[in-house]
């Protein structure tokens, strides 16, 4: 190992080095009175905060570049505190900096290590403990003991059964059923074809009868996007054509990606997108995925005019509706 | 004797009669603590894991965790009379009507993402100078621990308004659940008690975000700040400093001036931040329905190479048997996440299993003397990174006039193409860097001064490196690679097999340096120089 030996030796640690403050009066008054006009600032802006607290009305604003119109309360709140807080850290910093020792000690390190007799040691009390004990001989208590301990943990994940209800069927169905109007969402207005223009967009959700509360667990499934083409522009095969209604199709807004709310319609390329994760459907083509993660196309709900001439449901949706789920089954 | 000094004496007689720890304290007391710049990043995490502390008792106070409906009443006019749960409405109480309230939230909200940010260049620190070597290997994993668990509790954190953008991040994370094969439904049924969104999953994330994670931090922070104090910290290399001291300043009263100072200096640093940067308006997104979305709804930034890598996979769902398993949610969602984290845990083990080396380390690595583990480090972060900017990929397009086609395809092949190129390129540079090194002890550095030498010709004058530099720039080891016995002591042949080969191949790459400069070549140039 020649490489070892002639290696450069280490000098030690350099001399240290005296700072002004260390040995001129002066400098060190001069620097005791910078420290000390640090923390008066701070002071200061704590005054600063507290007015700000008791005397600017909330609701004023400011205006700062960049940031726009700011609410004046909270910024200078904010400032204050920030000043305040600021100025004790600089002062603590300056203080250490150019007034508290600043030379360099060494301090020995150990191997963690023990020593061998201390481990042998060690490991023989630790033998001669358990053998007290005699686990080795009592297989009857050692089996029994890890049979509990094995059990013991189940109790806890029991118990946490009643967190919610089992699925059953909750992710397979929606409220959509042959015959329910399709109402507007806000609104809930019953939509007749002439209220949708060729080429716009609506959202709807199914009727909701008097008295009936719509919660979010509903809209989370029956979110319904309606769009209008001319019906010349649809390249679908003859069922789901026949799903459509005078150029007005309808699709699950829920992403059947991860569920976010497909909301962004280009009129020109006639693309559904999802603003999560870009997922992108062909409007014309059943919402097949043509860019982004998305795995299936959006489930198409089928659609056609009741007596009184409003949009209603054929049937409900054929596959559930969302992102997928083990037990689904397509 | 003063008054004070008077009092202190009591004090300090009363405990010592009652735990004997005067002498356990008067030796912690002129702890020696190592100066760098690098040794303030897990400082800066542990002073904004306080703030988030007070900054989240503080809005504890108002803040109402409940999914209950109620219809908005207060200052903020753009949402009267809207319907929304009552966490959505305490979030714009706090913010409108609690005087210094939206200054909390955005402190907390900055102290969050500062937590994260130094929590993350902390770790890079410690892989890069292999301080995770023996004997730290536990606090490396319990630092993979935090990280991973602040992760999860910045989601929580930013879930806990209830406002369109994070309602929006619980319906993917519910996907995510929803998606795991056979049991995923059920999961997801009892995170939410029902169908989502459910009324109870804002009040049990609260309980999670406020008591039982920040619990843990504080437990786990406890034990790696006890064991930095027990192990004694690491230095750089440098004249005086050896495997067997540590060389630095003592605790009282410099480090602790310093420390304690720097504290409120991060404190300051996010309460400016929290009264000049507007983070996180949740009354612009409006409260949370499934049926709507905000547009460009993005993550904070250490969720969203989460979001880039579920981004750019490609549409893959097996359907089999009656069932469904969505690889396009699994592998990004769990699977790439859980070889990542798991293999930086693993590392510290990799490292000494390939190199063979289980020595005590208390002298840090400089990066370049460590090319191969340096260079990994990159490849990791290239990684990161390419997935990272597809997570942004929308805010990239409309900025640089892409189209976000071209930019997932673009990421889909670098994320395989780039961290390789990345890791030829950091190893060579580091070699490089070692080359240099070498020069310059034994050439001396260049000064740019000319001199004309008697028969004319113009030299640049050298001018020699310190004892110390030289000693600094050579200290490094030269690590041997390990060999494979080809064949043992009974006669087998190769007996570690395939296991044996790949370790001696990872270890001869993991040695490759350039020679440091020896005395005797010094020498020999010396004669010829001057
Ligand atoms: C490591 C720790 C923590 C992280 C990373 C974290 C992160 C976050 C984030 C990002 C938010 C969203 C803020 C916003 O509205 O923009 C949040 C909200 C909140 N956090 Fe934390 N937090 C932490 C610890 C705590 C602690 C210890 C408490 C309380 C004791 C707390 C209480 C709250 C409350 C009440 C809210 C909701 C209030 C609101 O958003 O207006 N947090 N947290
Ligand atoms: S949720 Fe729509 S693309 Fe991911």
């Amino acid at each position: 190992m020649s490489n070892e030996i002639s290696k450069f030796q280490d000098p030690g640690l350099p001399a240290h080095q005296h700072r002004k403050s260390d040995h001129d009066p002066k400098a060190e008054k001069r620097a005791e009175q910078q420290v000390a006009i640090l923390f008066l600032l701070s002071a200061i802006s704590t005054v600063g905060t507290v007015a700000s607290y008791i005397f600017i009305k909330p609701g004023k604003f400011v205006f700062l570049p960049i940031m726009g119109d700011v609410d004046a309360q909270q910024l200078f709140l904010g400032l204050g505190l920030a000043f305040s807080l600021l100025f004790i850290g600089f002062g603590a910093v300056q203080w250490a900096r150019r007034l508290m020792p600043d030379e360099e000690v060494i301090a020995e390190r150990h191997e963690f290590r023990s020593e061998d007799a201390d481990r042998k040691d060690f490991v023989d009390t630790v033998k001669e403990r358990a053998g007290t004990v005699g686990l080795g001989r009592r297989s009857l208590i050692k089996r029994s003991l890890g049979l509990a301990l094995g059990l013991v943990g189940i109790t806890p994940l029991v118990m946490l059964r009643d967190l919610g209800p089992l699925p059953k069927k909750q992710l397979e169905t929606t409220s959509w059923a042959a015959g329910t109007r399709l109402v507007t969402d806000p609104g809930d207005r019953p939509l007749r074809p002439e209220d949708l223009e060729v080429g716009s967009v609506a959202q709807v959700l199914p009727f909701l009868a008097q008295g009936e509360e719509r919660t979010l667990e509903n809209i989370g499934k029956d979110a319904v996007l309606l769009i209008r083409l001319r019906p010349e522009e649809f390249q679908l095969d003859s069922k789901r054509l026949s799903w459509t209604h005078d150029g007005i199709i309808a699709f699950s807004k829920i992403c059947s990606h991860m569920g976010c709310a497909v909301a962004l319609y280009e009129q020109q390329t006639k693309h559904l997108l999802c603003p999560c994760h870009q997922s992108t459907f062909d409007v014309t083509r059943a919402a097949k995925v043509i860019f982004g993660p998305a795995a299936r196309p959006l489930p198409q709900l089928a659609i056609t005019v009741d007596s009184e001439g409003y949009l209603v449901a054929q049937q409900g949706f054929t596959e559930p509706i969302g992102p997928s789920f083990w037990e689904r089954s397509s | 004797m003063k008054k004070s000094e008077k009092i202190a004496g009591n004090v300090a007689n009363y405990v010592d009669e009652r735990t004997g720890a005067a002498k356990w304290l008067k030796k912690n007391l002129t702890k020696v603590f190592p100066d760098h710049w690098s040794f303030m990043l897990g400082e800066v995490a542990l002073y904004s894991f306080i703030i988030l502390l007070f900054s989240g008792t503080f809005l504890t106070f108002w803040f109402d965790p409940s999914q209950r409906d109620v219809v908005y009443n207060g200052s903020y006019t753009p949402l009267a009379d809207v319907k929304m749960s009552a966490a959505y409405a305490s979030a714009l109480h706090i913010s409108f009507d609690v005087r210094g309230g939206l200054l909390m939230r955005q402190i907390h909200h900055w102290a969050a993402l500062l937590f994260m940010a130094a929590m993350i260049a902390h770790l890079m620190r410690i892989f890069f100078t292999g301080a995770f070597r023996k004997p730290r290997e536990a606090n490396w994993l319990i630092g993979v621990g935090l990280v991973t668990l602040g992760i999860v509790e910045g989601f929580l954190g930013y879930s806990l308004p209830d406002d369109l953008l994070s309602g929006t991040g619980i319906r993917i994370a519910e996907a995510i659940l929803q998606a795991i094969p056979v049991v995923g439904s059920y999961l997801a049924f009892f995170a939410f008690g029902g169908a989502f969104p459910g009324h109870v999953f804002i009040p049990r994330i609260y309980t999670v975000h406020v008591l039982l994670l920040p619990g843990i931090f504080l437990a786990l922070i406890t034990v790696h700040l006890m064991l930095v104090w027990y192990q004694k910290h690491t230095q750089y290399p440098g004249p005086g400093r050896t495997e067997k001291n540590v060389v630095g300043y003592p605790l009282m009263p410099v480090y602790m001036a310093k420390a304690g100072g720097f504290f409120f200096i991060v404190f300051g640093v996010t309460a400016l931040l929290g009264a000049v940067a507007s983070i996180n308006p949740i009354w612009l997104y409006g409260p949370y329905t499934p049926g709507q979305i905000s547009a460009g709804s993005q993550p904070d930034f250490y969720m969203g190479w989460l979001d880039g890598l579920v981004r750019m996979s490609p549409p893959l769902e097996t359907h089999a048997f009656g069932h469904t398993i969505s690889w396009n949610i699994l592998i990004p969602g769990l699977i790439v996440p859980g070889i990542l984290f798991t293999g930086m845990a693993l590392y510290p083990f990799i490292e000494s299993w390939m190199t063979g080396d289980k020595r005590e380390h208390h002298l840090l690595d400089r990066p370049r003397n460590n090319p191969n583990r340096t260079a990994l480090g990159a490849m990791s972060l290239a990684f990161m990174l390419v997935i990272l900017i597809n997570g942004g990929n929308d805010l990239i397009a409309t900025h640089f006039h892409l189209t976000i086609n071209q930019i997932m395809w673009f990421t889909r092949i670098a994320v395989f193409v780039v961290p390789p190129i990345v890791f030829v390129i950091t190893k060579r540079l580091c070699l490089s860097l070692q080359r240099a090194d070498r020069e310059i002890v034994l050439h001396g550095r260049e000064t740019g001064r000319l001199v004309m030498m008697p028969n004319g010709e113009f030299v640049e004058v050298h001018e020699e490196l310190s004892a110390e530099k030289k000693f600094t720039l050579t200290q490094h080891e030269q690590p041997q690679a390990l060999e494979v016995p080809t064949t043992d002591r009974s006669g087998v042949r190769n007996p570690q097999g395939i296991k044996g080969k790949l370790r001696a191949r990872m270890s001869q790459a993991h040695v490759e340096q350039v020679p440091a400069p020896s005395q005797e070549e010094a020498k020999a140039l010396e004669g010829g120089h001057h």
